[in-house]
């Protein structure tokens, strides 16, 4: 039977934009954790440790999200495995962004000067503390604006999940179309909702990228 | 016995060799300039000290402890030996006060308090104790190398090595750091400075070292060497920078 798109539907809508920014963050905090240790692992003076996490980017970098969702979701099962969308798409995300934010963290912690390393070194800080408390403290600041706008990437990708099932805003927008057949008027409002998520974040990305321009 | 003792050192960047056999004995106490074109050597010289630099051969002791083997400490020779660059290279992010208490509080565990009075007696000494709580970008070139000089005395070095700490500031800012070196070296601190300021050296330098395409071509009591050069090479270096 087909129904009206109604203002329901958009609180349905808005409702599963909860699941969107609850993939975002979770793959964000995840995608973070493994992402610091690669940017570290390719800067330190150990080549193993350069090439493995080089190799981890160009492998994760080299291959489309779809299919690391599609492995995840359906292979894994195969191997006796069992996942469900939501842990499949958490997992997935993660090891996408963490490529991406490895990526853009190690180039914000080699912005930074040699000699600030030198003369951390010089004072007996040992490389851990020459990280910790002179190296990370100011790459942060090159960091923040490519993060953010990373993250905005991330809001929108998670869409993609909506194949393997997972219901967020672009899989309640396929069910809501599906069920009213009003598409045009349904994918439109999905857009809309997507566009209040991040064109904030891009904002304040900006707003921040010149605060830190000028405290320079 | 000396407290740094070089012998026979030799570093190259790929074919090119920056050091041959360059071998240097510095007792306690003296105050070493060491004079020379760029790219003579003097500033790698320098960082092979601290072991900022590897060599490829040679052997390079500090008080005794062996600088270019794998199993010595750096950690804890540095904490003896200070450096101070030509390009200040204090840490932006911190104020002065952590820029000077950071490594006595992270690498020797003093109380924050104690760091911080430490930090107040260095600033006193580089006449710069009301910048505490300043930022590096609010202080003059001279003042920020002066707060890299108080940052390094905190670690209490038994050896300060100085490279090129005039080099990069304008001429009437060099003389305040001047008279900071001249303080620290009538201190009787043992002191190694590749230094472009003859005058210094003359008053100073108990000792110049003339190094010349990656050797240590001349070198003598300060006053002798500067004013009566031996070498041909010297004498056009000196002739060339006293102009």
């Amino acid at each position: 039977m087909i129904r009206e798109f109604g203002l329901i539907d958009v609180m349905y809508l808005i409702a599963a934009a909860r699941w969107t920014l609850a993939l975002t963050a979770t793959a964000f905090i995840g995608a973070s954790l493994i992402g610091i240790v690669i940017a570290i692992a390719r800067i330190l003076p150990f080549a193993p440790l350069r090439w493995l996490s080089a190799a981890y980017i160009h492998i994760v970098q080299g291959t489309p999200l779809l299919v690391w969702l599609f492995v995840i979701f359906f292979g894994l099962p195969l191997v006796g495995i069992s996942v469900n969308p939501w842990l499949a798409a958490a997992t997935a995300f993660s090891v996408y962004g963490s490529a991406f934010l490895g990526e853009i963290w190690r180039g914000a912690l080699v912005s930074i000067a040699k000699t600030q390393w030198e003369a951390g070194a010089s004072l007996g800080l040992s490389l851990g503390e020459q990280l910790r408390y002179v190296i990370i403290p100011q790459s942060i600041r090159v960091a923040i604006p490519p993060t953010v706008g990373f993250l905005v990437q991330l809001i929108k990708n998670t869409s993609l999940a909506a194949v393997i099932g997972f219901v967020e805003l672009t899989r309640e927008g396929q069910l809501t179309a599906a069920g009213t057949y009003k598409p045009f008027a349904v994918y439109i409002t999905v857009a809309a909702i997507y566009f209040a998520m991040c064109f904030p974040l891009s904002q304040w990305s900006r707003s921040i990228e010149r605060k830190l321009d000028v405290a320079r | 016995m000396s407290l740094v003792e070089i012998h026979g050192i030799n570093k190259s960047y790929g074919s090119v060799q920056v050091l041959k056999d360059v071998s240097l004995d510095i007792a306690k106490g003296e105050v070493v300039a060491v004079i020379g074109r760029s790219g003579s050597g003097k500033s790698t010289m320098l960082r092979c000290i601290n072991g900022l630099e590897p060599v490829q051969a040679g052997v390079i002791r500090v008080d005794g402890t062996q600088v270019n083997d794998p199993r010595t400490n750096l950690r804890k020779l540095r904490q003896e030996v200070g450096i101070v660059f030509q390009s200040f290279n204090l840490f932006p992010h911190l104020s002065v006060c952590d820029n000077i208490t950071l490594a006595p509080r992270v690498v020797k565990k003093q109380a924050p308090q104690a760091a911080r009075e430490v930090a107040r007696e260095v600033l006193a000494r580089v006449g710069l104790e009301d910048k505490l709580d300043a930022y590096p970008a609010q202080l003059s070139g001279g003042q920020q190398q002066r707060v890299a000089i108080a940052r390094s005395l905190a670690m209490r070095p038994k050896l300060m090595l100085f490279d090129e700490v005039t080099s990069a500031l304008d001429p009437e800012l060099t003389g305040e750091v001047l008279k900071v070196l001249e303080s620290v070296a009538s201190e009787g601190m043992t002191m190694i400075l590749v230094t472009h300021e003859m005058g210094f050296a003359r008053r100073f330098g108990s000792r110049v070292v003339f190094m010349h395409e990656g050797r240590i071509h001349e070198q003598g009591p300060a006053a002798a060497v500067l004013a009566e050069p031996k070498t041909p090479e010297l004498q056009t270096f000196l002739s060339a920078v006293l102009h």
